[in-house]
């Protein structure tokens, strides 16, 4: 394949700490490889800001291979970027075109306070996990893992729900801030297997009130998280929550 | 000789035994006895997910913002266990000795023999918990074949068995938390062990956010803090994992066992410029559907598809043909740098070999015609039922193929070649996981005991969760029995005093050199070294130049390096300076293995020692033994010797023909 140079400018949102303002900052990079990709035309970027006495951009990463859920930024407007079904750091420069001018930003979301840069502190993921999203089964309890078949349809559907990588897209593309698809993701993946069913009413309750303790907003069905998400997940998967709240609700004491 | 606490008796009784009569804590005890887990990958978050609902009073920590994101999670391919759902033979006995095999006769029996014990009970627990693993249509659980292996026995969530795994001891974890038997730190680093009394009593740890050091104890600690491949720069590791606690474990007493012995993964996404900052893996899963070649003209013109099959060369089948494309990685790894070495490479680069899919998506879209019961298909349809099956087999790993090199892997072959992948050296554990230091453990990939000279594929996984659920529940225990009367040590000790101003002694002088290169240029330079000399094939001359090499760029390293920022903030820069530090001293221990070890075995590939046909040639007579180095200072290391006993299984030249 046929290899393209581009030289680009970058507009990056640059904030100290937690307890400053921000504020955009302007970057010419030039000479970036096409088949780079996104996050290693950030590290040319940093290594020229580094050699020049300059503080590097702060980004969070860590698998670069769009299964850790790690890395985040706001891209043009596009959580992960333009790419569809993508994470920032599977993002790869023939995205873009020679001349392109590329904004950078933090995902937005009160419930996602600013660390530094475009680093982002998504404690409030792990906290709502705490709240129920696990089966109680301490180790050694286990029986064999055949005495118990699963309707293989069953099994691919909690599978394709399960595949969330917690990165926080859905609520950074989310006018309201909403993080209703990453809980419905764990709560469809655990309710659609028979392990999960005895603790599937206290578990949707305890997760939706953390979630709201959080300070995500409500969910208005726009439908902006499902397109953002990198793993795919579906809407429908908001639909089952929503039906599984209610039913637990109906039903609880 | 070192003391590896081998329990006497019969290899199949010696765990059963042990279990039967280690010590014990009781309920109440276990509330006062606070346990330290460095690392929530695999290994740390199912140790501390067990050793919380045990009771004890945990403290876990991690460097990510998340303990769902630790380096397991990426694990794509599967984890083994004798199940022998099957019914194709298999047995504890024999994934005991395929392992012993695989790791070329450079693993402990009786640990090996204990991992293939408990493999089954991991695969019920992680079921338990809603690991939502492949299924037929029956319902029950589906398995595929690895390297290294004639029998089916690994377990899989399409190519993300990493994930679903990392994610049912993640939230096992969580569950621990809400319940408060766990303490969870991320975002921090621990920089040091704190030993009193030469036991290890705790830790210094870096919160990353406001760049404070805290002092943390802890009864007994123990490190799941992953592997080494990063000491290459290129692997395909995450781009955090490092070497840095077990490094200053190391430091603080722990010997540092086989350093030289690292595998090399046979199928990644070759590299593609000066720029790339990481490798992917190409899952070993492939192996069973795709087909290695290379053409059998030098310097082929050619585009794959346009070389006739008869103008190929399988030359895995052809030099293998009992194991063909599943041989070990370290002999697939050898035989494709050995073709491109020949000149026989394809790609711009001339360093990569064919993965084939096109006889697969057509096999599967015969047996898909044949299901449905249809007439009279074309050849098209054909393909395209046998492209759904592979999809939905393998579709996040050609996607990624896609994404990354921009070719569509269902219509040409994915190009692929050997990259860093795992390290089976590591802390020196004895039987119970303890290092040489009291009351110090090491776990998962950051020890070294069960895969010997290589790590079969779908076995990483398994030792992970088998240490952190079923291991060391025990082993800890039978230690922390004794400890019940000492009370917590408050963390205003000297020791934990002394410790701290260490740790901010070594970060105030890394930043003050304020020097003109980059830590990832340094990274970069160290990477180049080791892979070139104590990659894939080494030599006495190369490896006698690396060890100089690797010196004088620490030298260089300390004199030169720029870090940015300040101390007392989030700092990534500074975070990696620390770690490529311990990395530059690693490399440097990693060449003396290398070249302390007079013989060919598993990953180790000393160019001297080989048989006429191009395989490792072992040493037994004198290289059976484990390498465990002990710090002296500053380039200066003692070899302890840990003689290796086969009482069950004879050692022979591994033969994949
Ligand atoms: C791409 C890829 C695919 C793989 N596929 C498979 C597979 O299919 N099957 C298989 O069996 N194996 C596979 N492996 C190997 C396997 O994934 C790893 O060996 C295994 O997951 C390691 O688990 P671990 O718990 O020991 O360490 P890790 O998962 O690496 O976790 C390390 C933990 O330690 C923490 N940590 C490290 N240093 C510090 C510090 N100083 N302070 C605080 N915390 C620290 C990290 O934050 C992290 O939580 C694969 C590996 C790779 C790279
Ligand atoms: S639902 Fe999708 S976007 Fe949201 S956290 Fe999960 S993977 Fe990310
Ligand atoms: S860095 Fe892991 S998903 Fe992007």
């Amino acid at each position: 394949m046929a290899h393209n140079n581009l030289n680009l400018k970058l507009k990056v949102w640059r904030q100290k700490n937690a307890n400053t303002t921000g504020a955009f900052v302007k970057y010419d990079v030039n000479d970036i490889s096409d088949e780079m990709s996104f996050l290693e035309m950030l590290d040319v970027l940093n290594e020229k800001l580094i050699v020049t006495g300059e503080e590097p951009i702060a980004f969070d990463h860590d698998c670069r291979e769009g299964i850790c859920g790690m890395c985040s930024l706001y891209i043009d407007g596009k959580p992960h970027g333009p790419w569809q079904a993508n994470t920032t750091c599977q993002l790869h420069m023939r995205a873009f075109k020679d001349g392109d001018t590329i904004t950078i930003e933090p995902w937005r979301s009160n419930a996602f306070p600013i660390v530094k840069d475009l680093t982002v502190d998504r404690g409030a993921f792990d906290r709502i996990i705490q709240a129920g999203g696990y089966i109680s089964v301490n180790t050694g309890n286990a029986v064999d893992g055949n005495s118990l078949p699963i309707e293989k349809a069953k099994a691919d559907a909690s599978f394709a729900a399960a595949m969330c990588i917690g990165c926080g897209a859905c609520v950074a593309a989310c006018k309201n801030s909403s993080a209703m698809l990453f809980l419905s993701a764990k709560v469809s993946h655990l309710a659609l297997l028979p392990q999960g069913e005895p603790e599937r009413k206290s578990r949707v309750l305890n997760m939706v009130a953390q979630m709201d303790k959080e300070g995500f907003g409500s969910c208005t069905n726009t439908g902006a998280c499902e397109a953002a998400c990198p793993k795919e997940i579906s809407i429908a998967n908001i639909a089952r929550l929503n039906k599984e709240y209610l039913g637990a609700s109906l039903t609880a004491e | 000789m070192l003391d590896s606490k081998i329990p006497a008796g019969k290899l199949e009784e010696k765990w059963v035994d042990y279990k039967g009569h280690c010590k014990l804590v009781n309920p109440a005890n276990k509330r006062k006895m606070e346990v330290i887990i460095v690392g929530t990958g695999l290994a740390g978050a199912s140790a501390a997910a067990a050793m919380g609902e045990l009771g004890y009073k945990v403290k876990a920590f991690c460097f990510q913002d998340s303990p769902r994101r630790a380096h397991s999670i990426a694990a794509q391919g599967g984890i083994n266990a004798a199940k022998n759902y099957q019914n194709d033979g298999d047995s504890v006995f024999r994934l005991f000795y395929d392992t012993i095999k695989g790791g070329d006769y450079r693993a402990r029996e009786a640990n090996v023999h204990r991992l293939a014990e408990v493999s089954a009970n991991i695969i019920d627990q992680c079921v338990a918990q809603g690991v939502p693993f492949a299924r037929e249509y029956g319902g029950l659980l589906s398995n595929r074949s690895f390297g290294g292996t004639q029998v089916q026995r690994t377990f899989y969530a399409a190519g993300q068995t990493g994930q679903q795994l990392l994610i049912g001891a993640y939230q096992a974890l969580e569950r621990q938390v809400a319940l408060g038997n766990v303490t969870m730190y991320s975002r921090h680093e621990m920089l040091d062990v704190v030993k009193i009394d030469g036991k290890a009593k705790g830790i210094i740890a870096r919160n990353l956010i406001t760049g404070e050091l805290e002092k943390h104890f802890g009864h007994a600690v123990l490190l799941c803090t992953g592997g080494y491949g990063n000491v290459f720069y290129l692997s395909t590791n995450a781009m955090g994992s490092n070497v840095t606690a077990a490094w200053k474990a190391h430091k603080q007493g722990a010997y540092f066992a086989n350093p030289c012995f690292t595998q090399i993964h046979p199928t990644c996404i070759p590299v593609s410029g000066d720029h790339q900052s990481k490798l992917t893996l190409m899952s070993e899963s492939l192996r069973n559907d795709g087909r290695i070649w290379v053409p059998k003209t030098k310097g082929e013109p050619r585009k794959s598809i346009d070389i006739p099959e008869e103008e190929r060369d399988y030359y895995l089948e052809r030099r293998y043909p009992a194991f063909g494309n599943l041989v070990p990685r370290d002999v697939a790894s050898r035989a494709a740098k050995e073709r491109c070495d020949a000149g026989y490479g394809v790609g711009t680069s001339k360093q990569a070999v064919y993965l084939d899919f096109a006889a697969a998506i057509e096999r599967y879209g015969k047996i898909e015609v044949s299901k449905q019961g249809l007439k009279d298909v074309t050849a098209e349809h054909i393909i395209a039922m046998g492209k759904e099956v592979v999809k939905e087999k393998y579709g996040n790993l050609f996607d990624m193929y896609a994404k990354i090199t921009g070719e569509n892997p269902y219509e040409v072959p994915m190009r692929i070649y050997p990259a860093v992948h795992y390290t089976m050296g590591g802390l020196w554990v004895d039987y119970e996981l303890q290092t040489n230091v009291q009351g110090l453990y090491a776990l998962g990939e950051a020890n070294f005991s069960d895969h010997g000279a290589n790590r079969l594929g779908a076995s990483a996984l398994m030792q992970g969760l088998a240490d952190g659920y079923f291991v060391a529940p025990y082993t800890v225990g039978n230690n922390l029995a004794d400890e019940i009367y000492n009370a917590a040590i408050p963390t205003t000790h000297p020791a934990f005093e002394a410790a701290a101003k260490a740790v901010a002694d070594r970060i105030a002088s890394l930043k003050n050199i304020n020097g003109k290169q980059s830590v990832e240029s340094f990274h970069k330079r160290l990477g180049k070294i080791i892979w070139d000399k104590c990659g894939m094939a080494r030599n006495k001359e190369g490896l006698t130049q690396a060890i100089a090499e690797v010196q004088a760029l620490k030298k260089e390293f300390w004199s030169d390096v720029r870090v940015p920022g300040e101390i007392n903030e989030y700092n990534p820069e500074l975070d990696k300076a620390n770690r490529v530090a311990d990395f530059i001293e690693l490399g440097e221990l990693m060449c003396i293995d290398a070249l302390n070890r007079e013989e060919s075995c598993g990953g180790h590939f000393r160019e001297e020692y080989q048989t006429p046909e191009g395989e490792a040639l072992r040493d037994d007579e004198n290289f059976m033994y484990v390498a465990a180095w002990e710090n002296k200072g500053d380039h200066e290391w003692q070899l302890h010797k840990e003689e290796l006993k086969y009482d069950v299984i004879k050692p022979s030249q591994r033969n994949y023909k």
